[in-house]
């Protein structure tokens, strides 16, 4: 095919391309430099997996913010501080339990609840997991290292419109009486995206 | 629209690239993009439909061959372009090279006059239209049928926001969908959920 050689040869390299954009916002008075650093701080400070990890230890320890939670997420985790951009105007938590398992994808973008549970990591938005997780849940969930139960029923959640979701991973026995600090310790991004449990649950 | 970005179902890809504590960003440019198209969405230069239809629009070559943020790019610099903040030879000119952008938008469209209310636990089905603009029906679900288990709060309706239509607000209704429906013996068992807009379901009777 010429035509694509042709616009593989002469193709600018994309740190070139980001660079061109972004000049021309200089030069339009947009600022986007101090823009750059405020985001930067958002994504490496403020929107981390911890953030998800304390609404469910907050969840599993007391049982009336849980109820809420389920009801309406996007209320429940105000309660502990945290917010989510205007348009994502609903969440909804996902509960696993012992013989149900959930795990979110979105088949067409990258959608997440990513003030929550963090940025998507970069497999959640490559073609493979969009393609099969919805089709072969199961299959891909041992391929990541998640052989889940022949009886366990799988629900796989499409992210198509601006509700997002989270898993709320089952607790663990043995964990009475610790601190929701030390529960929120054993709960991991990839927990509540839904490719992983925590061990023996 | 039927393109390349609706990927859900589709076979012959290989394992999922995963690595335990996987990274969001791998370049420093990627956290640049990121936060420039944030910064076009703050200062309304475009909404996130608008957005999102832009890298649907990518040439489909370009689409599968582009990094996740490379077509965050190539939707930024579309928009700028059509909406006459910038323009692609001023791009190429800075970027000295040839700059890519998506293909050009088809139509959009409004609310479907008759469309319904639904409860939980009414069994619907997914429209069969097909629609040449932007649209957030994943291709897997047209003409298939499922259950209403919740309805969200209300949303600007994707195929006229993605557009500068204006529409009415709707809200999508959480559908539950059977694997083995939606592909008939070649899915694991499972069942898969997907929020769809009230315009594109009807009742089942």
């Amino acid at each position: 095919m010429p035509d694509n050689i042709h616009f593989r040869l002469n193709t600018a390299s994309v740190e070139a391309r980001v660079d061109a954009i972004q000049a021309a916002f200089e030069e339009r008075g947009m600022k986007p430099a101090e823009f750059i650093d405020e985001f930067r701080e958002l994504a490496e400070e403020k929107w981390l997996p911890e953030n998800g990890a304390r609404v469910c230890a907050r969840a599993w320890t007391d049982p009336a913010f849980k109820a809420r939670l389920l009801a309406n997420g996007r209320d429940a985790v105000a309660e502990l501080g945290l917010t989510m951009p205007a348009h994502h105007r609903h969440l909804v938590v996902l509960e696993n339990s012992a013989n149900l398992h959930n795990v979110i994808v979105c088949t067409l973008c990258s959608c997440t609840a990513f003030s929550i549970i963090g940025l998507p990591p970069d497999w959640y938005k490559d073609l493979e997991y969009r393609a099969r997780v919805v089709r072969q849940s199961r299959t891909v969930l041992k391929e990541m290292g998640l052989e889940l139960p022949a009886l366990t029923e799988i629900r796989v959640w499409d992210t198509t419109a601006d509700t997002r979701y989270m898993v709320l991973p089952m607790r663990p026995s043995g964990t009475e009486g610790w601190s929701e600090e030390k529960l929120a310790g054993l709960i991991t991004k990839d927990m509540m995206i839904g490719v992983a449990r925590i061990a023996g649950t | 629209m039927d393109g390349i970005h609706d990927m859900g179902g589709r076979q012959g890809f290989g394992r999922v690239r995963y690595a335990l504590k996987a990274q969001t960003f791998h370049e420093p440019w990627e956290k640049r993009i990121n936060a420039l198209y944030s910064l076009a969405v703050k200062a309304g230069i475009f909404n996130m439909d608008e957005y999102r239809h832009a890298i649907e629009r990518m040439e489909p070559r370009h689409y599968l061959s582009a990094s996740y943020y490379e077509r965050s790019l190539t939707s930024l610099a579309t928009l700028c372009v059509e909406k006459g903040i910038l323009t692609q030879e001023e791009l190429e000119r800075r970027a000295q090279g040839q700059f890519p952008l998506s293909m050009p938008s088809a139509p959009g469209r409004v609310n479907v006059p008759t469309r319904q209310t639904f409860k939980p636990g009414d069994k619907v089905r997914v429209r069969t239209d097909h629609v040449p603009g932007h649209v957030r029906m994943p291709g897997y679900i047209r003409g298939k049928a499922g259950v209403v288990v919740s309805e969200s709060p209300k949303y600007p309706f994707p195929d006229a926001h993605a557009h500068g239509i204006h529409a009415e607000d709707e809200p999508t209704y959480d559908v539950r969908f059977n694997a083995g429906e939606l592909w008939p013996n070649d899915a694991d068992p499972a069942h898969v959920h997907v929020g769809v807009f009230q315009s594109y379901l009807e009742r089942v009777s």
